[in-house]
């Protein structure tokens, strides 16, 4: 990585047109001068702050708000709501998965199942599931495990595949039991792939919980978005909205952490460690 | 050399066959065969691609079953009713052309694998297998991943791993194929090194003349189509040898003899 930007800062010093940058300096004013393009736009077209609050009223919103312990009782509702349904999600993705990876029958089986469940556009089960579950915190989580379900089975089962051929003969030419085998070789090879899985599937949950919320209940951030909105207080959705994203971005940044510390061998973790 | 007791051979292939089931109907991989490897002997065979060395040598290790025939290891039937003898298989060590290290086990922990299945506790597997990185010459690298090696790190580092629960013999399928001929040729002196400390029996799989002259105490020869023993070549050079046997005059008779063979 470093190298790379090693390189093009020579190619740039030699044109003598610009100074070298790091990746994230880049992003960051790219970020800053998108928002100050929204907060100049507002401010200058005198745009109904209903319709669209400047940024650093939206933000300075979004801090008083995590003053409040109502903020914080909602986000531990969302939470919650979230980390059971991908609880589920990974323990039947994971063991799912496994199984369609090793078994060709099962996965013959099963096949034509996930293929339906995937093309059933699952949201519009959400008022199912109220429906059977009542308006606490089940269909939530039902929902955020359902969404979160597909990725992660996906690519267990991707992973259970591409066991290498070779690394089979190593423990057949040392007498590995069954069980090993699983635990040995199997399951380290898949783990990059659930790990993959475990990424995309997070995130899924976390919509799958707020929309849950949005249609039904009495508790959650997206509870509190919906009646902001029927309170016409835009910059308090504006805050809400960064607040759930922030929360997206935490469970995510953990799970990338959690790659880092569990498979710090693979490639998608040393590209980053090379100098 | 057949009027050898078997007792003394440390690899007895007794009538095998092979055939493989294709779509197209079954392939004959290998016609009758007979052989038998002497203890601590350094055997290499050697034949075109499709002369069925390797299936010979995967049959040897357990890795195939034989359509016919009985393979034994130290006198013991490899196989038992359909089934592979555990006691037996632990007996062999088998080194791939593709080291087939492990990328989420350190170095030292790829060594130590074996004695890891068997239950040995952590502190003798580490040790053991620091003893062999020492031997097979990648001292320094115990904690390294496998992608930090260079090819022929890699390769010590999977003939460590085959060495790691003492089996008598170590069965090698074209374990240098891969590598650049001057890794190769050190590869090869350091094998004889290895071999020369270690007292294994080796069966050894290659397509290359020379590697085959410079470390068998006899070359099997095998023929193509269907895939038999053509001849066996004792090879005299004393141990031991170092890269100038290459250019003495009976090598290169040796060499050439095998050239022809192996071209018509």
């Amino acid at each position: 990585m470093s190298e790379e930007n090693k390189a093009t800062g020579t190619v740039q010093g030699r044109r003598g047109s610009a100074i070298s940058m790091p990746p994230w300096l880049a992003s960051l004013l790219l970020l800053a001068a998108l928002l100050a393009g929204w907060e100049g736009y507002v401010r200058l077209a005198e745009v109904n702050w209903f319709i669209l609050p400047p940024p650093s009223v939206a933000l300075l919103e979004w801090v008083e708000m995590m003053t409040t312990p109502k903020l914080w009782f909602h986000t531990w509702i969302t939470v919650l709501e979230t980390l059971l349904g991908f609880a589920f999600a990974v323990v039947i993705g994971v063991s799912f998965g496994a199984m369609m990876g090793k078994m060709r029958r099962v996965e013959q089986t099963l096949h034509p199942f996930v293929v339906a469940t995937q093309v059933i556009p699952k949201i519009a089960l959400v008022p199912l599931f109220i429906v059977w579950f009542g308006f606490g915190l089940t269909p939530k989580v039902v929902i955020a495990a359902v969404l979160a379900f597909f990725p992660i089975l996906v690519n267990t089962t991707l992973g259970f595949k591409s066991v290498y051929r070779g690394h089979r003969e190593v423990l057949l030419s040392l007498n590995a039991s069954r069980w090993q085998t699983i635990t040995q070789l199997e399951l380290p090879s898949a783990l990059p792939y659930i790990l993959t899985g475990m990424e995309m599937g997070i995130v899924l949950a976390i919509i799958g919980a707020v929309v849950g919320e949005f249609l039904g209940g009495s508790e959650g951030l997206g509870v509190l978005a919906v009646q902001r909105m029927n309170a016409f207080d835009t910059t308090a959705l504006f805050a809400i909205i960064i607040h759930l994203s922030v929360v997206g971005f935490v469970f995510y940044a953990l799970l990338v952490g959690c790659r880092r510390f569990l498979i710090p061998w693979h490639e998608s973790v040393q590209i980053n460690q090379k100098k | 050399m057949n009027s050898e007791v078997a007792d003394s051979n440390a690899i007895d292939i007794v009538s095998v066959e092979k055939q493989f089931v294709t779509r197209q109907g079954p392939i004959q991989a290998l016609s009758r065969t007979d052989l038998g490897v002497r203890r601590g002997e350094f055997t290499v065979l050697l034949g075109p691609s499709g002369c069925g060395k390797t299936t010979l040598l995967r049959l040897i290790a357990g890795l195939e079953t034989p359509s016919q025939g009985e393979i034994q290891i130290g006198g013991a039937p490899l196989w038992q009713s359909g089934k592979r003898d555990d006691a037996t298989v632990a007996n062999m060590g088998v080194v791939f052309q593709d080291p087939n290290l492990f990328p989420w086990l350190t170095i030292l922990d790829n060594i130590a694998l074996p004695l890891k299945l068997r239950g040995v506790g952590k502190a003798e597997r580490h040790a053991r297998a620091r003893e062999l990185c020492k031997l097979v010459g990648i001292e320094g690298f115990e904690s390294r991943w496998q992608s930090e090696l260079s090819g022929g790190m890699r390769q010590r580092a999977a003939i460590a791993r085959a060495l790691c629960y003492e089996p008598e013999v170590l069965l090698m399928d074209e374990p240098f194929g891969a590598l650049d001929a001057i890794t190769r040729d050190s590869m090869n002196i350091e094998l004889q090194r290895i071999w020369m400390a270690t007292h294994k029996t080796i069966v050894l799989v290659t397509h290359s003349i020379s590697e085959a002259v410079f470390l068998a105490d006899r070359i099997v020869l095998l023929s193509a189509r269907p895939g038999r023993i053509e001849q066996i070549i004792e090879v005299p050079f004393e141990r031991p040898r170092d890269l100038n046997v290459q250019s003495l005059p009976q090598f290169m008779e040796i060499r050439e003899f095998l050239r022809d063979r192996l071209e018509n």
